[in-house]
């Protein structure tokens, strides 16, 4: 029996191992050059400060299973269904065939572009939460003029919960992320003013709460309560905000020297494209919907296609690779049905 | 003295609909504000009278403005219109040439065929029959168009046709039966007595090979003039009274009387003006990218003048204006809607206290004002800092620090008492930076500040500004490549009539493409502040629609002018780049 998985991220490298180490043949589709999704592009992570990388390392070392072929810089360009089985073309010219589809396309980050009036594209000192990760890789922390920061904003929300970019939903780890991030960036800058513009801190995940405790108590971060209206750009190349601190009631104008937005998670284009390719269906926030929120989290309205990780819903890493171990056990299920 | 009791139907009928159209019309008048009645006195004796007269043989008799939209279309309605006034008055004309006394009664035209001894011949009564004949023709010829356009409307240019009531079906029916009555009846009596001419003449001697005309003839002149009657009566109650009432209000219209904010008697003569001819109905977005077929101004209109319920109708429509653009009885549709929607919001003077009070007067002769809109976009903001820089313009940038809202979004709401307080507050702060000219970037707030602010300055939106600074030379452009395409937010287009600068602009910078959407054909963008009915997804669909339009023509950018198409374009993701003017302006200079 073999399984076909689209997508090389966390949630399809996690479940092809799992797969591959219950016997199936695993063939794993990745349009990238690599592996690792979107963890690529990640430094540390939260709650424990793992590195991003090290975990990168572990799941694309397993990969080197026997089962498990791996298909680097390759797309679907057609999936058919015949007696049964997919077949699925691929652009370099090969057709790989298999008795079940797992889609792991994941997500994409949202183009802050389209937040225009957050300046991003636009004044030189916004920048988004992975261009942050970026500087925390090469440890330097520093404006476009080239001076260390002395304040610096973190936005919330952008893309998420909001009915301007039509983002009705929450994408779950944009909170943590600040927190974590604000918690990292004190101590490169230990004299900064670090403050984070919040709607509401969604801390669901074990050990999160205590994180922004902490970060509050012991980081000496500041958390505003109130979304950004619009931010300009002053001579200094410095971000003039227009916020409201919703707590205290009253609008509020600053300067930062950096402002970092916190893009939400939309469903990634090649999900999208798989999606419409299969006819698997979108439920209202974007994110492909699974057969059933309680019992088939992991099944489609199509027989014999799967979902792992976040092309269903933002997911953290925690829940991306649960979700992946459970569509494996899924499939191993399906696939014992159909042998008889 | 020529009578006979058949004319007794057509008489009765048209008598009544005299006495009902006078008594309404004088109603609605009645109620017209002195302000109306004073413009009425100043215009009725100029030469707007005369152009409301011409106006009224160009759409209420030859249609042309429904030639445009399909030649077939507008032949149809020439029938009805010209076809039937044509009939009347050559009718008139032959009946008073073939007996000159002043107790002629407008039933003796009408039934001249009846009355007329057909050996009896008058100068020229062999010229008049066949002209007679010929418009009978023509007539008959519009009516077989009309019932293709019941059986398939898309042959005739529309590709969906008005719903009516059964009431106006049933009438239409009744003014579907007048000419092939009155048809017949000159038929069959030209087959009797002899008379008529080419049409009538031969129909005549045809019937006699086989049908007892003989019996027929009396009770065919009954039955045409029972017709007649029977759609006077039916009229006042039906979408026909756009025929008489259409008229009136053209002579309004160029006598100035304005739809203003509150329903009026003129919004009355346009209510019953609507013809539900259904132009308005391919036209709308709503219809053709969200399957929202029931909220076009023909049906709000109808259900406005029959007291149904309307309130979604009220808020669900754009307000892009493209119905009004292609409304051939040119009723002012956006303005009607608006007359429906209700104050709800409730705020004092003292709500905006906290705003610091104006800046400081300045030098500079113009004043840069972005809005709140502009502000969403700064890159826009930026390339007008920029291209004023470039252009050495001595310029004051009036909302750096922020503004409040223009107060259209709080009018197209129907909160014009809202709108007047935050009007009266901006005003303050507009007129005091002492600039001679105010540069706006935003459309929305152009036109409210062109139409109810009074301003003591000029007020140009950017695109005249720019277009303006190419022209006197203070911007060089550099050649480009590049290839545009020019989406005309309808704020400023179908809205302040701004089309040839957008234009001139882009045909100087770059190689513009014409698209089946120009001018007054520009599409919505889905963001319209008007609506407040639809969902943020099915504006979604609406951006996606209006883009994927435009992206068929394959330009390198897709150009707007306003701040808030820009954002509603730039949700769905697409691929296609847009622009403000002003970035391109900036980009090219």
């Amino acid at each position: 029996m073999s399984v076909i998985i689209i997508g090389a991220g966390p949630a399809g490298c996690e479940a092809a191992y799992q797969l591959a180490q219950a016997g199936e043949k695993v063939e794993l589709i990745e349009q990238e050059a690599q592996p690792g999704g979107n963890l690529n592009n990640w430094y540390q992570l939260f709650p424990d400060r793992k590195s991003a990388q090290e975990l990168n390392r572990q799941l694309i070392l397993r990969l080197e299973h026997p089962n498990i072929r791996l298909h680097l810089g390759c797309m679907p360009t057609k999936i058919d269904r015949r007696e049964g089985r997919f077949e699925v073309q691929l652009n370099d010219g090969a057709l790989l065939t298999g008795q079940a589809l797992l889609i792991a396309g994941g997500f994409q980050l949202f183009n802050a572009h389209r937040k225009e009036e957050y300046g991003y594209g636009i004044y030189e000192n916004v920048i988004t939460s992975v261009e942050l990760e970026n500087f925390f890789t090469n440890q330097r922390i520093q404006t476009s003029t080239g001076q260390l920061p002395k304040r610096v904003g973190f936005i919330h929300c952008v893309g998420s919960r909001d009915e301007k970019t039509c983002n009705f939903h929450c994408s779950k780890l944009c909170c943590v992320t600040a927190v974590k991030q604000a918690i990292e960036l004190r101590e490169i800058l230990p004299e900064a003013e670090i403050l984070c513009f919040y709607m509401d801190m969604r801390m669901f995940g074990p050990g999160y709460e205590e994180m922004y405790r902490e970060a509050q108590e012991k980081y000496r971060i500041k958390f505003v309560r109130g979304r950004l209206s619009e931010a300009s750009e002053n001579k200094a190349k410095q971000v003039l905000i227009k916020a409201e601190d919703t707590l205290i009631g009253k609008p509020l104008k600053m300067t930062l020297d950096l402002m970092v937005l916190m893009v939400g998670m939309e469903l990634s284009a090649g999900s999208r494209q798989l999606a419409e390719m299969t006819g698997i269906e979108k439920a209202t926030n974007g994110f492909l919907r699974v057969k059933d929120p309680h019992f088939a989290t992991n099944e489609t309205n199509q027989k014999g296609i799967f979902l792992a990780g976040s092309c269903s819903s933002p997911m953290n890493l925690t829940d991306t690779l649960t979700d992946a171990r459970s569509a494996a056990l899924t499939i191993r299920e399906y696939l014992k049905h159909i042998d008889l | 003295m020529y009578y006979d009791p058949f004319v007794l139907p057509f008489t009765l009928g048209l008598n009544i609909l005299l006495i009902y159209l006078i008594i309404k019309y004088a109603r609605w008048i009645r109620t017209f504000s002195t302000e109306d009645r004073q413009t009425i006195r100043r215009n009725i004796f100029t030469l707007k009278t005369w152009k409301a007269g011409k106006e009224v043989f160009l759409e209420s008799l030859v249609h042309h403005k429904i030639f445009r939209i399909n030649p077939f279309l507008g032949y149809m309605h020439l029938c009805f219109g010209l076809g039937w006034f044509l009939l009347i008055v050559i009718g008139k004309i032959e009946s008073l040439v073939y007996h000159t006394s002043i107790f002629n009664p407008p039933y003796f035209a009408i039934f001249f065929r009846y009355f007329h001894p057909a050996k009896e011949t008058f100068p020229g009564s062999n010229v008049f029959a066949f002209f007679m004949d010929l418009i009978l023709l023509m007539i008959l010829s519009g009516l077989l168009l009309a019932w293709l356009k019941r059986l398939y409307s898309k042959a005739l240019g529309l590709k969906r046709t008005t719903r009516h009531r059964p009431f106006d079906l049933l009438i239409l029916t009744v003014l579907w039966l007048i000419f092939p009555l009155r048809f017949l009846a000159e038929s069959f009596t030209s087959g009797l007595r002899g008379g008529g001419s080419f049409l009538t003449h031969t129909a005549g001697d045809f019937f006699n090979s086989f049908l007892p005309i003989e019996q027929l003839s009396y009770p065919a002149w009954w039955a045409y003039s029972s017709a007649l009657g029977l759609f006077f009566l039916l009229l006042p109650f039906s979408r026909y009274m756009h025929i008489p009432t259409e008229i009136v209000y053209i002579f309004l219209k160029n006598w100035e009387v304005r739809q203003g904010k509150h329903f009026s008697g003129i919004s009355q003569f346009q209510l019953y003006s609507c013809s539900r001819c259904g132009i308005c109905i391919d036209r709308c977005q709503l219809g053709s990218s969200l399957g929202m077929t029931d909220t076009q101004p023909v049906y709000f209109l109808k259900k406005l003048r029959h007291g149904k319920e309307h309130s979604i109708l009220v808020d669900n429509c754009l307000m892009c204006g493209r119905c009004e653009a292609a409304c051939p009885v040119d009723l002012r549709l956006n303005a009607l809607r608006l007359t429906q929607r209700q104050e709800d919001i409730r705020i004092t003077k003292s709500t905006y206290e906290y705003i610091r009070p104006a800046a400081a007067k300045t030098t500079a002769k113009v004043a840069y004002f972005a809005g709140c809109m502009g502000h969403l976009t700064p890159g826009v903001i930026r390339s007008m800092q920029s291209i004023f820089h470039k252009a050495g313009v001595d310029y004051t940038f009036i909302d750096e620090g922020g503004s409040i809202c223009c107060g259209r979004p709080m009018m197209l709401s129907g909160n014009h008492h809202t709108a007047a307080i935050i009007q009266e507050k901006n005003k303050a702060s507009l007129e005091a930076s002492g600039a001679e000219l105010l540069v706006t970037s935003c459309p929305i707030c152009y036109k409210t500040f062109k139409e109810d602010y009074r301003l003591d300055m000029q007020v140009l939106h950017h695109t005249e500004y720019l277009d303006i600074l190419l022209r006197e030379g203070a911007l060089h452009p550099h050649c480009s490549d590049i290839t545009t395409v020019f989406h005309n937010p309808c704020e400023l287009g179908r809205g302040c009539q701004v089309y040839t600068a957008p234009e001139h602009i882009l045909q100087t910078i770059s190689h513009r493409i014409a698209t089946a959407y120009e001018g007054k054909d520009a599409l919505c963008c889905g963001g319209s502040l008007a609506n407040l009915h639809i969902s943020p997804q099915q504006r979604l669909q609406l951006a996606e629609d209006a883009l994927n339009a435009y992206a068929a023509y394959r330009p390198d950018v897709l150009v707007t002018a306003c701040p808030l198409c820009k954002k509603t374009f730039s949700q769905p993701g697409s691929s296609l780049p847009v622009q403000d003017i002003a970035e391109l302006v900036d980009g090219q200079c």
